[in-house]
This record gives C-alpha cells, structure tokens and sequence, in this order.
C-alpha cells in the first residue's frame, strides 16, 4: 500500500512539472511580452515609454535573461512564494486574484460529484437490476440526451425558463442584498439557493456516464457464479445485490472522479460566464482577450494541477476500496 | 465437387456473407441508429447546398426587420385547409407597455410559400451562378422569409444556420480526420513495439485526457496569430481540438494492435515472411477499421461541441465566418434570449446532431464486431 502511494506521488511530480512547461510555454508564446504591451498602454495613454524605461522595466522583471532562467525563476516563485507572477490587466499579483475563484471552481466541482453520486447510485442499481426495462430505457434514453446537451445550452434555457416563468434570476451565486454582505445564516441559505442551478446543470453529462457505467459493472457482477449461490441460499434478492454485487460495482464511482473532474472544471469555466459565477471561468476568459498571459497562465496551470490531484486521490481511494489494484 | 445449390437459406446466406455485409445486418436492427445515420446524410447534404436551400442570402441585413420574430405556418384559410401553407407579412408597431418599436404579423399581407423561386443570386462553391432557391415567398424582396425570426441586425436565422451547419459539421469530420492521423500513428507505434515507447506514449496520454479541455483550448486558441485568415483560423482551431481528440483514437488502435498481435493469423503472416508494413496494412488494419469508424462516429460530437462552445465564448471563430457556435453568441446574456428567445434555435441544431452522432456511433460499435455474439 504504501509502495503504491509512493509510486503514484513520484508520478505526480513529473506530471506536475510537464503541466508547468506546457503553461510556461503558453504564456511566453503570443508575440511580445508584457513590456512591450505596457509600452503600448503607456504611448495609448499619451505618455512618452523612453527606449531606457524599457530596458530597466526588463531587466526588473528578469525578461532579458534566456527563456529558461526565466521558467526556473517563474517556478521557483511558485514554490517559494506561491508567486505566479504578474498580472498587466489588473496591475496586481496574479495570486491574489485567484484564490477565493479558484475555490468557488473547487466547491462547485466537488459538489457536483456528490451530486452526481447521489443519482447515478439509485439510478444505475436500477437499470442493472431492471434490465430492458421501461425506466431502463429511459434512463438510458435520458443519458444520450444528457450527453448531447452542450452544458452552457442547458444553463441558459435554465435561465430563460426560471426568468420566462417565475420571474427568477438564477444567475450569480447570491442576491443582490447578500453579494457584499458578510457571512452569516442567511447568506449560506441564499447561497445555496443560488448553488443548485450550476450542480443540476454540470451534474447532468457526467451523471449519464457514470450510471452507463455502474450499470454495465453490476449486470457483469451479478451474472457471476457467487450471486446464484447467494441466491440459492435463500438471500433475499434486495439484501443479495446491495451487499456483494453493488459494492464491487462502486469502483467507477471512485475511478471516475480521474475523467469526470477535468469535465466538470471545463464545463465550470463555460457555464460561468453564463450564470455570471465567480469562478476562474469569467476572469480567464478576460484576460485571455486581452492577452493578460501570467494570469491565464497560471488560472490554466491551478485548473490542470487540480484536475491532477483529483486523479491521483482517486488512484488512492480506489487502491483503499479494492486491494485488487494495490497488489498488482 | 458439387456444386453449391442456387437456392440459398437465410442460414448459408448467414455462414457466407462477407465482415461488411455481416455488419449492415447487425447494424439495421438498432432502429435509432439508422434514423440516425439517415439524418446525418440529410444534414450534410443541407449543409453542402446551403446556398439553395436557405431562403435568403445570410449576410442580407435590414434595419426594418431586427429581431423579427418566426413566422408561423398556416394551412387553412377562411375555415379551409389548404396543402400550400403560407406566412403573414410583417409590420413594424409600437409596443404599447415599453414604447419600443418591435416587429408583429400583419395578417393582411398573406405570402404562399412556393418552390424554387427566385431570389438573392448566389455563386454554388464558386462556380455555378444562380438566384433560384429551394422554397421562398415571391415578394421577397420587401418582405423576407424567415422561419426562425431573425437576428440583431435583421438577418434571416434560418439561412444563417444553414450556413453556420457547413462549418461546424465539418470541423466535426476534419477535426476528426486529424485525430485519426495522430491517432493511428501513435496507437500504432505505441501497440506494435511496446516497450518504453508504450509506456512514454501512454503517459502522454494520461495527460493529456486529465486535463481540463476548454480552459486549455482557450489559451491555445489566444496563441493563434491574429493577422490569420479566417481559413487558417479555422484549420488552427481544428487542430487545437484534435490535440485531445486523438488520444482516444489512440487507445482503440493500441488495444486493437495488443489483441491482434496476438491472433493466429498474424502468426501465419509472419511465418509466411510477410513484411512488417505489410503485415500492418494488409492484416491487421481491414481488421480493426470498423471498431475505428465507430470510434470516430463517437468522436466527432465533441469536435462540433468544443468549436460550438469556444465560438460561444467568443474566443473561436469570430463573426463574418458563420457556425453555429458564433450564432449562439447573440444569445450569450439573459436579456437577450428574454427578448428573443429563438435566438437559441441554431443550440437546437447542435444538439440534433450531436445526438444522432451519438446514437449511429453506438449502432456502428455494436456492429464492429458481428462476429461476436
């Protein structure tokens, strides 16, 4: 067990670094550097950007050295200082612009696999049980249709709909009263008010995968030899499912996490900019039109890392769940 | 040796029919997958004649028709039905709560919708002149016809997705065709050798599926050069989409490769002294390209998804270029879908195809493999 977290935590670092070149490289490859685009703001503004100033401003921000002392003093900020450099869109350090974004990305995705679990549970024991049944097909029917539906279609039909028919505004994640208010009761509860509509919205692709799944994995356990002796004593067949069959068949549900959080920080990133939310969505997208690459940059490199550590805890849980996969 | 008897049972039609011939009959009977496939021709084939199908030309803007709701289809007239449906005409009025000057039907002006009239010249894929388009009405010169109302400056929506249907059904198949190259290349090698190869190729892989698709595409996307044509824009960001796209080629080919490498009759090639690119070609590819089209069917959703959304996003194709995803960008705020709802039609048009991509490529997996039970 603990030779296979190791394995997977040396793998973590590798990965982690590759991430960082592949930003690196994103963020170094639109022409210019934000030198030059300050000069720009600076002879926009009608202020003179002397030849001098420039070359002062480069050597201060380390741009005249070669392109991987560069990379290594960018890294080694992160590690040492959590520094990711500077924003030229909003004149600060990237960092402080991410952080309370990043963990509202962070709760959103996490909230929507609970909820996820929470259906695709019933749903999939269901449809293995019920095999080519009316509600199997159903649900399955309901799958490919939940697939097909680009996220950002169904947050904005949810909107038009809630406004159209209730007089709602679902955008946003409080009410105007609350938005600058500080915490309390009753910020929490219009909070959540608010927190469905992006779970019920990104919940619904990565639902229909996972109750696929679940039900392909239960309708193979439960044809095994160990149900029908199961069965052959007398268990009650509610009893039998839920304490062998199902427990095996939970593997994609901790497995999943590894290709369903990408999903979800991807779909996060899109559906914010319609539901107006306060991820890292609307604010990459920004600085991304205006070129604002550090910030980009380094929104890209947290999301990706995130996504990565999603996978490796998954590995992790799921070498707990099933010993099969700590022994290979 | 006798003969084989004309008069063949549905049995020895089963034992003799070829792989292809084996997998149209398995594929046949998943019902929803024909239909689907059936529409998806019907949706190339719209998107090939855009020019002749849609009623206007797309870029004919009025400022007397903004936001000009869809008109309806009526069949009867004066308590009898007629087959021809016709449209009302469309007036400006004031509406009498906000003051603002909207479009309404005008019941007095009744326009038949007739085939092939005349109307906007176009040039068909550069070459063939002509003004006759599939259905319209005869004045359409001071009165449109739009059957899905029209946009913020007046342009007819449906022409406009008709069009905007050739560039994002085809970034679905060249986005495709793309992923299929790298796809095959590097599942192949990453199959055939093994090794270190294997596992470096694996890795990138696992990389790559984990991490987040549309925050990466978009920072590629920026890194686009900006004084590029709308062509090379739009090859860019099909190749920008393939990058994750080919890593589930990828897996097919591996795992086809691993399996076949395997299998008696690339043994018998191999003692036969069979080269190794011939043995490649010749064996094992006819063997896996059904599990290959089906994969690429299931594949292509995503690219017509992922263009739709970057588009969406304003960050993709950007506006005298059509598709879908730029249409749906007048629908990108709250107020603008309250004020004009069918705004979101072109989504519509996104989701069907997505759908019956989904459905025919599950039919076309089942088929893969008829040998199987």
């Amino acid at each position: 067990m603990w030779k296979f977290l190791l394995q997977r935590l040396l793998l973590f670092i590798p990965t982690f670094l590759v991430i960082s070149v592949i930003t690196f490289v994103l963020i170094q490859a639109p022409p210019g550097d934000y030198i030059s685009s300050y000069a720009t703001q600076l002879e926009a503004s009608g202020e003179e950007a002397s030849e001098a100033l420039l070359i002062a401003l480069r050597k201060r921000y380390g741009l005249d050295q070669p392109v991987y002392v560069q990379y290594v003093k960018w890294l080694w900020g992160i590690f040492t200082r959590l520094d990711f450099g500077h924003s030229m869109q909003w004149n600060r350090p990237v960092g402080d612009l991410i952080w309370d974004r990043l963990a509202w990305t962070v709760v959103i995705s996490f909230l929507t696999i609970i909820f996820t679990w929470i259906l695709a549970f019933p749903i999939g024991i269901y449809s293995a049980t019920h095999q080519y049944s009316g509600f199997d097909y159903s649900f399955t029917f309901l799958g490919f249709v939940g697939a097909g539906i680009p996220d950002f279609l169904l947050a904005l039909v949810l909107m038009w709909l809630g406004f159209a028919f209730f007089g709602l505004d679902m955008g946003g994640l409080f009410s105007e009263a609350f938005r600058d208010a500080p915490w309390s009761w009753a910020k929490f509860v219009d909070m959540l008010k608010h927190l469905w509509v992006p779970v019920v919205v990104l919940s619904v692709s990565s639902t229909a995968g996972l109750i696929r799944t679940m039900r392909a994995n239960l309708l193979d356990e439960l044809r095994k030899p160990y149900v029908i002796t199961a069965r052959a004593k007398g268990m009650t067949e509610w009893h039998l499912v839920l304490k062998y069959p199902v427990r095996v068949a939970l593997n994609p549900f901790i497995s999943g996490i590894a290709y369903v959080l990408p999903q979800l920080v991807s779909g996060t990133t899109i559906i914010s900019i319609v539901l107006s939310l306060p991820t890292t969505g609307p604010v990459q997208i920004r600085s991304l039109m205006s070129q604002d690459m550090y910030l980009a940059g380094s929104i890209f490199l947290l999301l990706a890392s995130l996504t990565i550590l999603g996978t490796f805890i998954s590995d992790i849980l799921l070498a707990v769940v099933d010993p099969r996969i700590r022994l290979e | 040796m006798t003969v084989a008897t004309p008069q063949k049972s549905a049995e020895t039609s089963l034992y003799t029919a070829s792989q292809w011939q084996l997998m149209w009959w398995r594929f046949s009977r998943h019902r929803v997958a024909v239909v689907s496939l059936v529409l998806l021709v019907f949706a190339y084939a719209t998107a090939l004649f855009a020019e002749v199908v849609s009623p206007h030309d797309p870029n004919r803007f009025s400022s007397s028709w903004v936001l000009a709701p869809p008109m309806r289809l009526h069949f009867t007239r004066d308590g009898s039905f007629h087959l021809r449906p016709y449209v009302y005409g469309l007036t400006s009025a004031r509406d009498e709560e906000t003051l603002a000057m909207v479009v309404v039907p005008d019941e007095t002006q009744v326009h038949p919708i007739r085939f092939w009239v005349k109307g906007d010249p176009y040039t068909l894929w550069g070459r063939f002149d002509s003004d006759l388009h599939l259905f319209g009405i005869d004045a359409w010169e001071e009165q449109p016809l739009f059957l899905m109302g029209a946009d913020d400056l007046g342009r007819d929506l449906f022409s406009r997705i008709m069009f905007g249907a050739r560039i994002s059904l085809s970034i679905g198949l060249l986005g495709v065709g793309f992923s299929l190259l790298f796809g095959v290349v590097l599942g192949g090698i990453s199959g055939y050798y093994g090794g270190l190869v294997d596992v470096i190729i694996q890795r990138i892989i696992e990389l790559l599926r984990s991490l987040p698709t549309i925050p990466l595409w978009l920072t590629l996307v920026v890194i686009l050069p900006p004084h590029w044509s709308a062509l090379r824009i739009y090859f860019g960001i099909t190749l920008i989409l393939s990058l994750i796209g080919w890593t589930g080629m990828a897996r097919v080919v591996r795992g086809r490769f691993l399996a076949l490498r395997e299998e008696d009759f690339i043994m018998a090639a191999r003692l036969a002294n069979a080269p190794q690119m011939r043995i490649i070609m010749r064996h094992m590819v006819p063997s896996f390209t059904s599990h290959l089209i089906a994969q690429m069917t299931l594949a292509v959703p995503g690219m017509i998804l992922g263009e739709t959304a970057l588009s969406f996003l304003g960050l993709g194709l950007q506006p005298p270029v059509v598709s879908w995803g730029v249409l749906l960008q007048g629908a990108q705020n709250l107020r603008s879908v309250v004020l004009a709802p069918w705004l979101l039609l072109p989504g519509l048009f996104v989701v069907a195809v997505v759908l019956a991509f989904n459905f025919a490529g599950d039919g076309l997996r089942d088929a893969a493999d008829p040998y199987a039970i």
